[in-house]
């Protein structure tokens, strides 16, 4: 097909959305910078005094520290989990496969703060509210469709005349899915993991329901910042979360390729 | 465990077709492979939502305390008492609203991204889904910089000697918010959409003498209608539920089923009410993927 040029009337139009689409993303990068002790735009001096109070504020670096554990916790359980059952759905072609699939995504079409209450009710019974255990298990509903979802498109992309030549010539399945699949996943398997870690890590509604003092996850600690004042100390800690989103929405690109994730 | 064990495998595969392993080992492979992520979905999933279903028809006895028997009380307070039947109504217009402004401000980069190719597209598309994957909580922040009394916007309007607007805790402010939150989905939907969009059609009627303008309302908007109604249906079941924008630029002066369902479970604590709150979120989900299914067909 050929190109079909540009008109400058939607070129406007599109920069002047983007725009907007920036905007509240941009502008949290020189608000982190403010001298001021309150929010205000643009600021009146600028300091590093924000990020010297990020490292001060005992419950930000505490919740900083849950979510990374958390994260790298329901990233490798995700893997785990997802890997075998791609491999069953798209490899061993199971009956029911494609139903299977969309019971396996339909977490994600549900609403967060519906799935958060059904998950806050079940939990307050079993003992498992505002534990480690108990957050792992609820952030790995959200994120294993994500990890489901990349790995069998990267699966099914794969020719399996490879696996099936190995075969032929006596490797046994689990040789030729060690020797032969799983190196040719990795590309899959790295966008799995940079989202998988990334969507635990920024989750918030349904840990909202899930924690408590005892427990907390930097997103639930910084919404609770700004119920009650905005300042510049959120900013601070956004710079970092937006510089994280950048780093995997790059390495996704880079491996499973950005179109193929989420567009297709 | 039992769909795994009641799925069979065919055996016409590279690892299925290995000799000696016969039906029985390729069933109990596919059940072990499936069983982890079967347990996680049933237990954490399958299992609270209907649960959650079950307790919207008993009663709550004040705190967390929950009756055994089983009524339709939280259905008919909820359904027939006019402070409800005004949130459910608020809720799905203002939702209605949202969906259209994003719809309005998502289709010229969607397009746009469309027409744009190699390194270039890619650019435009890690800046879609950037803001996607970035927290609800930052972006919600970064529009309290831009809206509020001391924010861009107001700011910029003092400088002119224009006199400041009250842009936040109100509905303004989430609408505003909300509306930006759910473009990238709009976005990603219409770009999926966007298949059908063939240019020789356009430059066809061009070269039949039709203005770009009519090129764009006969030709493009019409062909187009899949991604359309996919991105609406989308931004629409979004705004409905959606709770950390509306909860902090409303500042808990505007109510929606989201905060509602929030505050009934935690602040409340009448989780019975908070089901039957989430349940008809789930109503208004069928009802719109009823809509969209038809809207589907009627374009198509």
């Amino acid at each position: 097909m050929e190109d079909r040029p540009v008109s400058p009337a939607l070129k406007i139009a599109a920069f002047v959305m983007f725009a907007f689409l920036l905007a509240p993303v941009l502008l949290v990068v020189p608000i982190s910078f403010s001298a001021d002790s309150y929010m205000s735009f643009p600021p009146s001096g600028w300091s590093l005094r924000w990020y010297i109070e990020l490292m001060d504020n005992s419950r930000m670096i505490g919740a900083l520290g849950t979510s990374t554990l958390l994260a790298v916790i329901v990233m490798v359980l995700a893997m785990v989990i997802a890997l075998p059952a791609a491999y069953a759905i798209v490899r061993m072609r199971v009956i029911g496969g494609e139903a299977l699939l969309a019971l396996f995504t339909a977490p994600l079409l549900l609403p967060t703060i519906v799935l958060g209450l059904a998950i806050l009710i079940v939990f307050a019974g079993a003992g498992l509210l505002a534990t480690f255990p108990g957050l792992v298990i609820a952030h790995l509903i959200i994120v294993l469709p994500y990890a489901l979802r990349v790995l069998t498109t990267s699966l099914s992309g794969l020719p399996i005349i490879m696996e099936e030549a190995a075969s032929t010539l006596g490797a046994s399945p689990l040789t030729v899915f060690r020797r032969i699949t799983l190196p040719m996943m990795m590309p899959g398997m790295v966008a799995t993991a940079a989202l998988s870690f990334l969507v635990s890590f920024d989750e918030a509604v349904i840990s909202l329901f899930l924690t408590g003092p005892r427990i907390t996850t930097l997103p639930v600690a910084l919404y609770q910042h700004v119920e009650n004042q905005a300042d510049p100390l959120v900013a601070a800690v956004s710079v970092l979360l937006i510089v994280l989103t950048l780093a995997v929405v790059l390495i996704v690109d880079r491996t499973a390729g950005l179109t193929k994730t989420f567009v297709k | 465990m039992s769909a795994a064990a009641a799925a069979t495998t065919q055996p016409a595969n590279a690892a299925g077709e290995r000799p000696g392993s016969g039906m029985a080992s390729t069933v109990a492979l596919a059940t072990l492979l499936l069983g982890p992520i079967i347990a996680v979905n049933g237990l954490a999933f399958l299992m609270p939502v209907f649960n959650l279903l079950l307790l919207s028809f008993r009663e709550s006895l004040g705190g967390s305390t929950i009756g055994e028997a089983y009524t339709l009380a939280n259905w008919s307070s909820t359904l027939f008492d006019s402070y409800y039947i005004e949130l459910i109504v608020q809720s799905i217009l203002t939702s209605l609203m949202i969906t259209a402004l994003t719809l309005v401000a998502s289709y010229p980069i969607a397009l746009y991204l469309h027409r744009s190719k190699g390194r270039w597209r890619t650019f435009l598309l890690v800046l879609v889904i950037s803001p996607l994957l970035t927290s609800a909580v930052v972006r919600t922040y970064g529009w309290i910089a831009i809206l509020a009394d001391d924010g861009l916007i107001n700011n910029m309007l003092k400088a002119f000697g224009v006199e400041a607007m009250r842009l936040i805790f109100n509905k303004v402010g989430v609408v505003i918010g909300l509306t930006e939150i759910l473009m990238p989905y709009m976005i990603l939907a219409l770009l999926a959409g966007f298949g059908r969009l063939d240019p020789r059609v356009e430059e066809a009627a061009e070269t039949l003498g039709a203005s770009p303008w009519k090129v764009f309302w006969r030709i493009v908007v019409p062909l187009t209608m899949p991604g359309v109604a996919l991105g609406c249906l989308l931004s629409f079941v979004l705004a409905v539920s959606s709770f950390i924008t509306p909860k902090l630029l409303g500042g808990g002066r505007v109510f929606l089923l989201a905060t509602e369902i929030y505050d009934q479970a935690i602040v409340t604590l009448n989780w019975p009410l908070a089901a039957t709150l989430s349940m008809i979120v789930l109503v208004i989900f069928g009802a719109a993927l009823v809509l969209y299914s038809r809207l589907l067909r009627a374009v198509i």
